[in-house]
């Protein structure tokens, strides 16, 4: 399939950091770009059609999280699901009494923040501890779990690390305990198994972009009954869960996007791609010495490489690796725009001195082994270098 | 024994209540740009992570943590640039 846009020679491995629309996506959504339709909500015959195009999307994007279509509301993207979905499910929880969310330490910033609001406003916040791969115990979440716990918040898998969590277990865990379960679903839909149903999950946030539909596309999955409180307010759109004229070209791109990855994600893109992943993980460690995996060998995203490198800062490496071709990330946005220890390779156990060092590659769909073997053609040379002009002069 | 006490006079404050990370410490850096070594930020911000956020930021760029206190909800970082 060819990719409008491309440069020669060029190796892009930051798929997590933005993917580029997927052409098919991109011609279904062309014309709700143009003339021809209108407002879902308006009365006249081109508004009938884009209100059964926003449903027929919506049933698209259910399917692949394998629940229910009236659960599906759409919103910006996941950040704004993951508001959403704690947000939401506390301000309703908290009208009959005090609440306690628990979620893992490693998950999304705008998971974190929207608890730290909460907190602020005086709900308690427990963060569950992970091992060194990243993976949360289900024992400690089942003692963890009190009678005021209004929500647990897990995500399937960490974009920084790329561990994948034991979602079967958990969801049976909080579906006991009575506990509604939301899950960011962003790194791992269509990639890995993932179904609200077969685990138990309450909330899915989904990313458009994740999936290869535009950004500022994304929806979040509620199972039927559970109750949340809008935090956007206005003229009632979607279910007067999140008002706001609908985005009409995101949501009809985010279903096409969804209905292929449902059609492909899971048995030939994520196979394809956990080659490639293998060969390049096996082939960094063969050739770059004094580095390690951060996460998992096995149980992580088929499409993601994350490695700490001692001796070398991360932002050099990017930069160098910028220079020769290939764009790569460090794994966490927010880390480097403090110059502080991302609070998951933290958790994680890492020094603050390795966290330095980390780096993070994440294959998708336009990926090839070319492009693995530019790196591991590339990258050694780069941080030996770096490492001979970081090793103190000799006296 | 009299406790001995140093007032530090800041050359500049920001206030970062209702913010969340990164901000409150993108703003410090941001302010820290525009001071002179050896003078004085104040940084207030009601963000619960920001205490260990600011220790740990302090430790890898070097400026000196010369203060944190706590009123109610709200942090009070003092901050000398050191370079």
């Amino acid at each position: 399939m060819e990719l409008a846009g491309v440069q020669p020679g060029r190796v892009y491995l930051d798929y997590a950091g933005f993917a580029p629309v997927d052409p098919r996506v991109l011609a279904v959504t062309r014309p709700f770009l143009e003339a021809g339709i209108g407002n879902p909500s308006a009365r006249h015959s081109l508004g009938a059609e884009a209100r059964e195009s926003l449903d027929a999307a919506r049933v698209k994007v259910a399917r692949l999280c394998g629940g229910a279509s009236g659960g599906i509301i759409f919103t910006s993207g996941a950040t704004e699901a993951n508001n959403l979905a704690v947000k939401g499910v506390i301000a309703r929880a908290r009208s009959a009494g005090p609440v306690r969310i628990l979620l893992s330490a490693i998950e999304h910033i705008s998971v974190i923040n929207a608890c730290r609001d909460l907190e602020k406003a005086g709900a308690t916040v427990g963060y569950l501890p992970v091992d060194g791969d990243g993976r949360v115990d289900p024992d400690t979440l089942r003692a963890a779990l009190t009678a005021d716990t209004a929500l647990v918040s897990i995500a399937a898998a960490n974009p920084e690390i790329g561990t994948v969590q034991p979602l079967k277990e958990i969801g049976r865990i909080t579906r006991a305990a009575g506990v509604p379960l939301h899950v960011d679903g962003v790194g791992a839909l269509g990639r890995i198994p993932l179904n609200v149903e077969a685990m138990s999950i309450d909330l899915l946030t989904v990313s458009g972009n994740d999936l290869y539909a535009p950004p500022g596309s994304g929806a979040l999955w509620v199972r039927p009954g559970v109750r949340i409180h809008p935090q956007m307010l206005g003229g009632g759109q979607e279910g007067g869960y999140r008002s706001g004229t609908e985005n009409l070209p995101g949501a009809v791109g985010l279903g096409v996007a969804a209905e292929l990855m449902r059609v492909e994600g899971l048995h030939q893109e994520a196979e394809r791609l956990a080659v490639l992943r293998d060969r390049l993980m096996k082939g960094l460690l063969e050739r770059i010495p004094d580095c390690r995996v951060t996460g998992p060998p096995r149980a992580r995203l088929p499409h993601h490489v994350s490695l700490v490198l001692r001796g070398v800062k991360g932002d050099g490496v990017l930069l160098d690796l910028d220079l020769a071709g290939v764009a790569a990330s460090s794994g966490s946005a927010c880390a480097s725009l403090t110059q502080t220890t991302s609070h998951v390779l933290r958790a994680i156990g890492c020094t603050p001195e390795e966290a330095e060092g980390s780096l993070c590659f994440t294959l998708g769909r336009w990926s090839t082994a070319v492009d693995v073997d530019a790196v591991l053609d590339r990258l050694p040379a780069i941080v030996a270098r770096l490492r001979a002009l970081a090793a103190p002069l000799p006296t | 024994m009299a406790q001995e006490t140093k007032v530090v006079n800041p050359d500049r404050q920001i206030d970062c209540t209702g913010l969340f990370c990164p901000m409150p410490i993108v703003k410090t850096r941001e302010a820290m740009t525009r001071m002179a070594v050896g003078q004085v930020l104040v940084m207030l911000s009601d963000d619960p992570a920001s205490d260990p956020d600011m220790r740990s930021w302090a430790r890898t760029t070097g400026h000196d943590l010369l203060e944190v206190g706590r009123n109610g909800a709200v942090y009070r970082f003092v901050i000398r640039k050191t370079g």
